[in-house]
């Protein structure tokens, strides 16, 4: 089986049976990063660029591995090294890119719309690493996979995302990914960072994050970015982290068997303590490591390649 | 010279007339209308199609003088009888921009010179347009101004507002107010709601143009002045005004073609043509200004025609500016969705497009009354054409309607006893 689609921009319009397919793809690339020569040549020959106007750490290493791992040649642009700061538009700067025959793009970018606006400019596949506060398709992705991997199953999960829901990009990313593979989804946070007729998002609203964590399979940690406070959204910090912030006090309410997820990087003492993010319901490192999996087989598929099945003989073909 | 117009269907609604008949100019002024013959006048063949006074677009953005590459005064005044008008009205936030007794000249020089639509300035109120101090608004409307705003940049400080609308009133102008609460609207790039939410844009709720609109109509009950609404999206703007109507305050409002047909789905796509303000608003607010329409409370359609440089428009939509051209499709816009949709009548359309506006603004034209200035337009209703942004005489192509197929076009345009548009192209002017 192939994937059909060109580019990566979200996970709003993929069907399930898409979103199944990238996690079964992704769980072949899993044991290569347990290999004592972490390296398959099936990108090999191919120039993958990232190109990320925002900074990060985590996403673009995970990028980078992954493309390093399956063999493709990398180069990493950053906001502060590129044109942009001269003033070139975000258009020039990628077809100057694409004019270097490029084989894929990953892009981050603070607008929503811009990896969309690049995958029209361009004819190489590209990837949204995170466009604003629109999508993050590969984080959504790994959240999915590490759970499969630790309940076998998304379907009839409940699924507590809490925090800025507002300025997430994790957040949307995850209410479609998690909904369509049946999960119900409640997202919990202050009113000031939920968004505007959230329900239509197929989302339950929720205030109060005691009441919340009692019955739900996964708690979703997002960051809460201490701008935020600038802008009145919440009165402090500390007001901040007594309401919403997770604790093992809080955490007593919740079933024996929750996952506790945070696609970081952590603000600890803020929305999470370290005893929770350090404690035996953790899987934050666990998002990390599959993300790489995630990753390379979000690679591999745009990049026109097959799955054959995790039984096949070959299970990838070479680029 | 004179013309004769014969066998059209007239719709004047300022002497309420609907009937098929001739009309004759003469010496740039309306002779005549009845059932004419003149061996001596051009004729105009008009059998089929409606006859109506120039249409008025009162709402219009020239980028003359600064961005000169974006709009001129003279391609505007050419967009604009292309699109039907004979008289327009241009906003005042140019650079520098359109205010005192200087500014209002050279404006009405530039467009003198163009020979084309007649195009009325609309004032500064305040200095600069910064919002704090009054502009010489006397001195503009002495020089030809027919009206103040600082269209595009809300007038925060309500006390000065109450000052601008008190000291107008001396020259019996109204203030054409763009309502919106710019804290509440802040970053704003799109409406607040559902598409906003999906998409992750910052909105712009309804409510940042209803609180103004609220304000706006206050000052003007405790100055009785006269206050205009432009661009009025929401329907909780539409609630304000129908009730400050009825209780006979002297507002009146103006709706544009793209807030009465397009939705914040547009959007979707992050389609930098679509990011107007306001906003494109959702299908509840699109239907409460239609029926509003319907109703009779908005007073005028305007197309708060916005040209902007294409590379600026091609980029991020967060960093792409506000605004869309509107002149050469609002006559086909309305026609077909407004009117062939039933909402309107040919007569309300006529009022909206011309008797109204001339009437808000004080102009002598809007009416086919004998001894008034011949400016007539005179449209296909029936006649079906393709948008095509690269035909338009704007400098400018950022249009929402581009592959439209509508259904309604000018044939002829008449100002002043000239003809300077006929069979789609436009006769003389520089």
């Amino acid at each position: 089986m192939k994937f059909e689609r060109t580019d990566l921009l979200g996970l709003e319009d993929l069907t399930p049976e898409e979103i199944n397919f990238i996690l079964e793809t992704s769980e072949s690339f899993v044991e290569i990063s347990e290999r004592p020569i972490k390296k398959v040549p099936v990108l090999r020959g191919l120039t993958v660029v990232n190109l990320f106007f925002e900074p990060s750490t985590r996403t673009r290493t995970s990028f980078e591995l992954a493309e390093k791992r399956l063999s493709a040649d990398t180069v990493n642009i950053s906001a502060s090294t590129s044109s942009a700061v001269k003033g070139e538009t975000l258009k020039d700067t990628a077809r100057n890119i694409e004019a270097m025959s490029i084989d894929m793009l990953v892009v981050r970018h603070s607008a929503p719309g811009a990896a969309r606006f690049l995958a029209d400019v361009l004819s190489c596949p590209v990837i949204n690493a995170g466009d604003g506060s629109h999508e993050h398709p590969t984080q959504a992705l790994l959240d999915l996979f590490t759970v499969k991997k630790k309940r076998g199953s998304i379907e009839g999960l409940k699924v507590a995302i809490v925090g800025d829901i507002l300025h997430s990009r994790v957040a949307r990313s995850n209410i479609w990914g998690f909904t369509k593979l049946g999960a119900r989804v409640i997202v919990c946070g202050p009113p000031t960072l939920i968004p505007p007729e959230a329900e239509s998002l197929g989302v339950e609203i929720s205030y109060d994050l005691v009441r919340t964590i009692r019955d739900v399979d996964i708690i979703m940690m997002l960051r809460i970015q201490t701008e935020r406070l600038k802008e009145c959204f919440f009165p402090s910090i500390r007001e901040y982290a007594e309401l919403y912030g997770l604790d093992s006090e809080k955490l007593k309410s919740a079933k024996s068997n929750v996952i506790i997820m945070h696609p970081g990087p952590l603000n600890r003492g803020v929305e999470i303590t370290p005893d929770v993010a350090d404690g035996p319901y953790s899987v934050i490192l666990e998002q990390v490591k599959y993300g790489l999996a995630v990753r390379m087989a979000v690679l591999y598929l745009l990049s026109g390649g097959e799955f054959k099945g995790e039984n096949s003989d070959q299970k990838w073909s070479d680029s | 010279m004179k013309i004769l117009i014969k066998n059209g269907r007239i719709v004047d609604p300022s002497q309420n007339l609907d009937s098929h008949g001739d009309v004759l100019i003469e010496d740039e002024r309306i002779a005549r209308i009845g059932s004419i013959d003149d061996r001596e006048a051009t004729l105009v063949d008009a059998k089929g199609l409606v006859v109506c006074p120039g249409l008025i677009d009162m709402h219009t953005h020239l980028r003359e003088p600064g961005r000169e590459d974006e709009e001129t005064i003279a391609t505007g005044a050419r967009a604009a009888i292309a699109g039907g008008f004979t008289s327009i009205a241009c906003m005042a936030n140019t650079e520098p921009p359109i205010e005192g007794e200087g500014g209002t000249r050279f404006v009405l020089t530039k467009a003198r010179q163009a020979r084309a639509a007649k195009v009325y300035p609309v004032a500064a109120v305040t200095k600069g347009l910064k919002g704090e101090a009054l502009a010489e608004i006397g001195s503009a409307i002495k020089a030809g101004a027919v009206a103040i705003s600082d269209d595009g940049l809300p007038i925060r400080n309500s006390s000065l507002m109450r000052r601008a609308l008190e000291y107008v009133s001396i020259f019996g102008k109204p203030v054409l107010a763009h309502c919106e609460d710019l804290a509440l609207s802040g970053n704003g790039v799109m409406h607040e709601g559902e598409v906003s939410t999906v998409l992750g844009m910052r909105g712009i709720p309804a409510e940042a143009e209803a609180i103004a609109i609220a304000r706006d109509i206050m000052l003007a009950v405790l100055t009785r002045s006269r206050l205009h609404v432009c661009h009025l999206s929401t329907s909780q703007g539409v609630e304000l005004l129908h009730e400050a109507k009825r209780k006979g305050a002297a507002v009146t409002c103006e709706v544009t073609p793209h807030h009465l047909v397009l939705t914040d789905e547009s959007v979707r796509t992050f389609d930098t043509a679509m990011k107007v303000n306001p906003p494109l608003r959702s299908q509840t607010h699109v239907a409460a200004l239609r029926r509003a329409l319907k109703q009779g409370i908005i007073d005028a359609i305007a197309s708060d025609h916005a040209p902007h440089a294409l590379e600026e428009k091609d980029q991020e939509f967060a960093l792409a500016p506000f605004g869309m051209i509107g002149l050469e499709t609002t006559l086909g816009v309305v026609c077909t969705h407004i009117y062939h949709e039933g909402i309107i009548s040919l007569r309300s359309m006529v009022e909206l497009l011309s008797t109204n506006p001339a009437r808000i603004l004080g102009l002598n034209t809007g009416t086919l009354k004998e001894g008034s200035p011949a400016d007539v337009t005179i449209f296909d209703p029936r006649l079906e054409w393709v948008v095509e942004p690269s035909q338009f005489q704007s400098r400018s192509r950022n249009c929402p309607f581009s592959g439209w197929k509508l259904k309604g076009k000018v044939v002829t345009v008449i100002v002043d006893g000239r003809i300077v548009f006929r069979e789609g192209e436009i006769i003389g002017g520089s």
